[in-house]
């Protein structure tokens, strides 16, 4: 038992649940959103701080207004996964973790988003393209960039 | 509605059959992930639109994924008292022919793949119409649906639907038939070994568990799948919610738990959507909380969505996880059974052992000790991805050879190219030669050669592919997700990160691939949890079948797949070359320069070697200099 | 009671005792880093690697794993020779600047690592992430002030957003316990800094001698321990000399 007496532990998931809360409404993990979670929880900021670190599904940047995760999962890596990253690279003049000047789009690397069999993929907010050629994508990226987001079109 | 009894259920399969086998026509659209990545969704609202606009009348249904990703978007056509007809490669356009040729009462053949028959046809008799039967292609027809049963098949929203399958059939016989010593006797004659991938006996664990005179207990379902080329548990999660449900609760029963988790994957949205819809339309029907179907028996379910942590797939890191803290392994024993959540016996599940739970139930230990081999009964899901030509997700019996697998269902190397190795458990496992693929498929001998059964990632790797290449690929993957908590994962993945990173650049030597076993065997043996234990077996298992091509990069700085960028040069055959100037657009470094219609050249200063020239070209002008 | 051997000699010890007490109950040395007897086992940093021959086979940390009867258990065996020199050839690697480490690497027969140095921002890197700080702040003291920050290569310790931490109560326990004297504490005027943290604490002067003697956050300890309620505002040696004045006018009372 330590010395300073704790508050019961939170219900099981309730953390992660409140990062993912976070997360969605501000599009990463501001300080003082933190502070308030790990005061209502009854957890320790430094358990709250600790597991907001751990995580790769949680930022502590703002993000653009798309978020392009591309996969690089085995399947995708195999099958040219890495190009279509160097495309997007040299297309929007960012690197994984980098948001383009105007705040379009941020782009991430994922470790797989399970569409294996459609290697290669990436994922643009919501919406996962797969047999993704590296022609192609700059048409793709138009789309979003005219409209505000998603697209109910066809795929590729 | 409520059901409280078997006759409610009676009620629910009644509405289940009267959307499944409509009176009028139905079409249905798999629109899994899989689906959705190769455009299902605007082929659905394609069919949708046309059909209000010629003013016809049909069901249109968005079901889950049958599994012939290769195939997607597929479409199910099913009119009334007729054999359905599925369609492949279905686009917007295509759609909308399809709904036109409907309109006039006829069904197109083009791009119809095969009919789905709903009464089992007599034996070698053949289908009318010239299709194929589905369950006769050569990707179906060695395959084996238990823990698929249901995917594509029924509208994964739709409760009714999967209780007209037979669903929440084996939760009544649990509950109101059985003892939990019963069920649990059941699972262990049947013989099922945990899919996640450790292959622990399922009723060994769950004894065990029960045995513990302590509560509560709580009953886990670990859906965070985090191996690359791996999606197996998402497919489940999506297209068939409630067969997992339906086994958490009967884990639960088992054991005595009242309390279970379903942690998905964060990275699978639709699943983590999926399955809340689906365990809050169970609550609705009264299938959980309190007195499920008049038993007495109470049980919840918490979904915990996780945040992108490899790590967490680890029992004891997701119990971590799910208690609010990092998702970082403790030492074993006690093993969860025992102390597990909050320090409560726990047992934790992998989504395919317990969608597998309602079937051996229902048709008995021995119908599933009877699939398989001895020591390994039943079937085990494949995800079949990779440079093979079908792709997609496959069921097959135990006991399969990985060339009927890889040959058989996957039709060989993708373009024809020959297969060289197979990848099998992902990050955690090994990769096998081509020389092994007359290993039958069981726990063991995998592990043997030097591999894993894993979870059921299945990645065919052609002559394009470098080896060495692949383990600095998997090492990489498991140095970034290492949690960091003990010495030999995290400095030792990094190391051998680092040695690996030097023979791709053609700067290692000789020593450096001794070095590199040495950190590997110590990694395997001296760390904490199973990703450290397991992180070196893509090393070991390419240093062992495939160390010729290491020797080829440290003695004569030589790539043989021509993957590894500083050991190739990338030059254009100008006598191939028609100038299309495709690959000069594509290139990401602006390194090829020409006239239109003039034979183009490299600029090899600026060449990043990423070979996008070299996939683009028409006529193979590029030419990789080994 | 359980039985068990350990390099061959039998060894009894109570129910729930750990390989590694039973080891050191047998007299025979192992090094530890991430090991506590005050703490839970935690099993991070491997160099209590031992071999377990029977009745099944394994190489376990001896720290975390529970001493089960008719256990025979080897402390020497090659293959934990190994993981251990393998072990503290990384941390040396790590840490090449850390005397301890450099210490108990020599003892075990390495005295150079094969694994390069680190990076120069970290030159001068002593903490080993053995987690003693994290788990004493937490598990023992309970103020959680401190926590792992990052995962994998990128993991380290530090308060909330590394910035001065208010659920710190200076106790210094965590420099107390880290065993490669990574965490940097000065006393200064009125002032503890935690330099390692990023925090300072007020130190409470003694209303008797004017010292500044401990952390005003530990006050708290005053409402836990009623008895020594009008005491615990003295500095230690005040306090002594009061308690001793009290005892001798309980006796002058007592034998008048």
């Amino acid at each position: 038992m330590p010395l300073i007496p704790q508050p019961p532990p939170p219900a099981g998931g309730a953390l992660l649940t409140r990062l993912h809360a976070i997360n969605a409404e501000h599009g990463y993990l501001p300080e003082e959103e933190l502070r308030r979670a790990a005061e209502e929880l009854g957890v320790p900021l430094s358990q709250v701080y600790s597991a907001a670190t751990f995580y790769a599904a949680f930022s502590f940047q703002p993000r653009g207004r798309h978020t392009i995760h591309v996969c690089l999962g085995t399947a995708c890596y195999i099958r040219g996964g890495e190009k279509l990253l160097e495309k997007l690279e040299s297309t929007l003049g960012v690197r994984p973790g980098e948001t383009t000047d105007d705040g379009t789009f941020t782009v991430e690397t994922v470790h797989c988003v399970g569409s294996c069999s459609m290697s290669p993929v990436m994922r643009v907010d919501g919406d996962t393209y797969g047999r993704l050629k590296a022609d192609i994508l700059p048409r793709l990226l138009r789309r979003y960039q005219t409209e505000a987001g998603g697209m109910s079109d066809e795929g590729t | 509605m409520k059901v409280r009894s078997r006759s409610d259920l009676e009620t629910l399969r009644a509405e289940g059959l009267s959307t499944l086998y409509p009176s009028r026509l139905k079409i249905s659209v798999g629109m899994a992930t899989c689906g959705l990545a190769t455009g299902a969704a605007a082929v659905y609202d394609a069919l949708r639109d046309e059909a209000a606009r010629r003013d016809l009348d049909l069901m249109l249904v968005a079901t889950g994924c049958l599994g012939y990703c290769q195939q997607e978007p597929l479409v199910e056509v099913r009119r009334p008292g007729r054999d359905p007809v599925l369609y492949a490669r279905v686009t917007a356009d295509r759609a909308r022919e399809l709904i036109a040729a409907l309109a006039e009462g006829e069904l197109p053949t083009e791009g119809a793949l095969a009919i789905i028959p709903e009464e089992k046809p007599p034996a070698g008799s053949k289908p009318a119409g010239g299709l194929p039967r589905l369950n006769d292609l050569p990707f179906y027809s060695r395959q084996h649906k238990i823990v698929l049963r249901h995917c594509g098949l029924i509208d994964p929203a739709s409760v009714a639907e999967y209780v007209a399958q037979g669903g929440y059939e084996a939760l009544a016989h649990a509950l109101l038939d059985l003892t939990p010593e019963q069920v649990i006797d059941e699972v262990l004659r049947a013989g099922l070994r945990g899919r996640g991938g450790a292959g622990f006996p399922t009723g060994r664990k769950w004894q065990i568990c029960q045995a513990v005179p302590i509560q509560p207990k709580y009953v886990i379902c670990n859906g965070d799948e985090g191996d690359p080329g791996a999606y197996m548990d998402r497919t489940v999660l999506e297209s068939d919610p409630h067969s997992v449900i339906e086994g958490l609760i009967i884990a639960g029963y088992a054991i005595g738990a009242h309390q279970g988790y379903i942690y998905v994957r964060d990275e699978y949205p639709l699943a983590v959507e999926r399955v809340t819809q689906a365990v809050a339309r169970a609550e609705e029907l009264g299938l959980l909380g309190e007195n499920i179907l008049g038993s007495g028996f109470d049980f919840n379910i918490t979904i915990v969505r996780g945040a992108g942590a490899f790590v967490c797939g680890e029992e004891t890191a997701l119990i971590s996880s799910i208690e609010g803290g990092l998702g970082e392994p403790r030492p074993k024993p006690p093993f969860p059974a025992v102390s597990g959540l909050w320090g409560k016996p726990t047992v934790i599940n992998n989504v395919k052992t317990l969608a597998t739970v309602p079937v051996i139930i229902t048709r008995g230990a021995d119908w599933y000790a009877s699939i398989g081999t001895e020591q390994n009964a039943g079937t085990v899901v494949f995800s079949l991805v990779g440079k093979v030509a079908n792709t997609g997700l496959v069921e097959v019996p135990l006991g399969l050879t990985l060339r009927d697998l890889i040959e058989g269902i996957g039709g060989g190397g993708l373009n024809g190219k020959a297969v060289k190795a197979v990848q099998t458990g992902g990050p955690s496992g090994g990769c096998l030669p081509a020389r092994l693929f007359d290993l039958p498929i069981s726990y063991e001998t995998l592990t043997q050669a030097g591999s894993i059964m894993g979870s059921g990632g299945m990645v065919v790797m052609d002559e394009d592919t470098c080896m060495v290449d692949v383990a600095r690929y998997f090492i990489g993957f498991t140095m970034a997700e290492s949690c960091g908590k003990c010495a030999p994962c995290r400095e030792g993945t990094q190391y051998m990160h680092q040695i690996l990173t030097r023979i791709t650049a053609g700067e290692g030597s000789v020593e450096d691939l001794e070095l590199l076993e040495e950190v590997a065997l110590w990694v395997k043996k001296a760390s904490l949890c199973g990703l450290g234990q397991t992180a070196p077996n893509p090393v070991l298992s390419t240093l062992r079948y495939f160390r010729d091509e290491y020797e080829a990069h440290v003695k004569e700085k030589r790539c043989p797949a021509g993957v590894c960028r500083a050991l190739i040069r990338l030059s254009i055959l100008s006598e191939l070359c028609n100038g299309c100037g495709l690959c000069r657009r594509e290139c990401p470094a602006g390194a090829i320069s020409g006239e239109k219609k003039q034979p183009h050249t490299i600029n090899p200063e600026l060449c990043t070697r990423c070979r996008i020239c070299y996939d683009v070209c028409p006529v193979g002008a590029v030419e990789i200099v080994r | 009671m359980i039985n068990l051997t350990v390099n061959e000699q039998p060894v009894t010890v109570p129910e729930g005792t750990t390989i590694l007490q039973a080891v050191r109950a047998a007299g025979v040395e192992l090094p530890t880093l991430c090991y506590h007897e005050g703490l839970a086992p935690y099993g991070a940093c491997r160099l209590c690697m031992v071999t377990i021959t029977a009745p099944h086979h394994g190489l376990v940390a001896s720290c975390a794993y529970p001493a089960e009867e008719g256990l025979m258990v080897e402390t020497h065996s090659p293959e934990a020779v190994s993981a251990r020199r393998l072990a503290l050839e990384f941390l040396l690697s790590r840490c090449p600047q850390s005397e301890v480490i450099r210490e108990l690497a020599a003892q075990e027969g390495v005295t150079a690592s094969r694994f390069g140095t680190p990076p120069p921002e970290r030159a001068e890197e002593l903490c080993v992430l053995c987690g003693l700080c994290v788990r004493v702040c937490r598990e023992a003291i309970g103020a959680a002030a401190i926590g792992f920050i990052g995962r994998g290569m990128e993991r380290r310790v530090g308060t909330p957003f590394e910035v001065q931490s208010e659920a710190c109560i200076g106790c210094g326990a965590c420099a107390e316990i880290c065993p490669t004297n990574a965490i940097k504490i000065e006393d200064r005027g009125n002032e503890r800094i935690l330099h390692t943290w990023h925090t300072t604490v007020e130190l409470h002067s003694c209303p008797e001698c004017g010292r500044y003697f401990a952390p005003e956050p530990t006050g708290f300890l005053k409402d836990m321990f009623p008895e020594i309620e009008n005491l615990w505002a003295l500095c230690p040696e005040c306090r002594r000399q009061r308690t001793a004045r009290q005892w001798i006018e309980q006796e002058h009372t007592r034998a008048t």
